[in-house]
C-alpha cells in the first residue's frame, strides 16, 4: 500500500508539489548544464593527430607547419609517419627532394634575378623533364633557394621546434620492416614504433586529425 | 607603450613569428609584456588568433615602419 501511495499522488495537493518541483529541476539542470560543460569545454586540452605519408620536400611542409603550431596554441600533438613519410624522421634530411615531374601544379619559377623574371612560370613538359639529367636536383636546388630567400623555415629547423614543443613523432613498424629501415637511422626523439591499431585509438579521441 | 622583452620577427614566414613568440612568451612572467616585430602579413590573423587561443591578452596591434608591431600580455 505504501508504495502505491508514492507512485501516485494521494491528493491534488500533492500532484501540484510534484508538478512544480519537476519543472523546477528541469530549469536548473538547462542553466546548469551550460554552465558545466562550457567549464569542461575551456578545460580541456585540444589535441590532433596528423597522419603523414608523403617524403618530398614540399610535401615535408604541412605536418611540421601544423604540428608545431599547434603545439605552439597549447595543444597535444602527435605525427604518425607511415610509407615515404619515414623519410622525415631521418636524421639527414637533406636528402628529400621535390619532383616537378608529374607534379602539374608546381610553379616553376626562379629565385633569383629581378621581380619581372622570377614571377615567370616555366612551363617545361613532362616528356623534357623526364630526359634533362639532373632535373630533379636542379628543381630541388631552386626550392631550397626559395625557401631560404623568402624566410619560410628549413625542414630541419620545424622539425626541431615541434620536438622541442613536445610532438609525439610516432613511426610505422611495418613500414620500417617493410622498406628494410634501421632504428637507429631515425632521430631518437621517435619515441614510438608501433602500428594501425596503437594509433587509431589516439585518432579517435583527437580534436582534429588529419591524413597528409 | 612599456615592454619587458622584444622580438624582432621581421622577415619570418609562417608559422615562425608565432613559434618564436610563444617561445618568448615562455621567459616572461605573469604580467609581463611583449613586444613582437614581424612583416610576414599572416601575422595579424595569426597572432590574434594565438592570443585567443593561449589567453595571453594581445593588448595592441599596428603598423609601424612597414613592419608589424604587437604587444602580448603574458597570462
Amino acid at each position: 500500500m505504501e508504495t502505491q501511495t508514492i507512485r501516485k499522488p494521494a491528493t491534488a495537493a500533492d500532484a501540484a508539489l510534484d508538478r512544480a518541483i519537476s519543472e523546477r529541476i528541469d530549469a536548473l539542470l538547462d542553466e546548469r548544464l551550460e554552465a558545466k560543460l562550457a567549464e569542461l569545454k575551456a578545460a580541456r586540452t585540444p589535441s590532433m593527430t596528423i597522419i603523414a605519408t608523403k617524403g618530398t620536400l614540399d610535401w615535408a611542409y604541412p605536418p611540421f607547419i601544423l604540428a608545431s603550431t599547434a603545439a605552439a596554441l597549447g595543444w597535444d600533438v602527435s605525427i604518425f609517419f607511415t610509407f615515404y613519410g619515414l623519410e622525415l624522421l631521418k636524421k639527414d634530411l637533406r636528402k628529400l627532394k621535390v619532383s616537378p615531374l608529374g607534379n602539374p601544379a608546381m610553379p616553376m619559377k626562379m629565385p633569383m634575378g629581378p621581380a619581372w623574371f622570377k614571377s615567370i612560370r616555366w612551363n617545361i613538359p613532362n616528356v623534357v623533364q623526364s630526359v634533362i639529367p639532373a632535373y630533379e636536383a636542379f628543381a630541388t636546388t631552386m626550392m631550397k633557394k626559395t625557401i631560404k630567400k623568402t624566410g619560410v623555415a628549413g625542414i630541419d629547423e620545424l622539425r626541431s621546434l615541434c620536438v622541442e614543443a613536445g610532438v609525439n613523432l610516432i613511426a610505422c613498424q611495418m613500414t620500417v620492416d617493410l622498406f628494410g629501415y634501421k632504428h637507429d637511422e631515425f632521430i631518437p626523439d621517435v619515441k614510438e614504433y608501433c602500428g594501425a591499431a596503437t594509433f587509431l585509438p589516439m585518432a579517435k579521441d583527437a580534436d582534429v586529425c588529419l591524413f597528409i | 607603450m612599456n615592454f619587458d622583452k622584444e622580438l624582432d620577427a621581421r622577415g619570418l614566414s609562417c608559422p615562425l613569428p608565432i613559434l618564436k613568440t610563444k617561445k618568448a612568451l615562455n621567459d616572461l612572467t605573469s604580467g609581463q609584456v611583449l613586444k613582437v616585430l614581424a612583416t610576414d602579413p599572416g601575422s595579424i590573423k595569426d597572432m590574434q588568433a594565438f592570443a585567443t587561443q593561449t589567453g595571453n591578452p594581445l593588448l595592441s596591434s599596428s603598423e609601424e615602419n612597414k613592419a608589424y608591431v604587437f604587444f602580448l600580455k603574458k597570462k
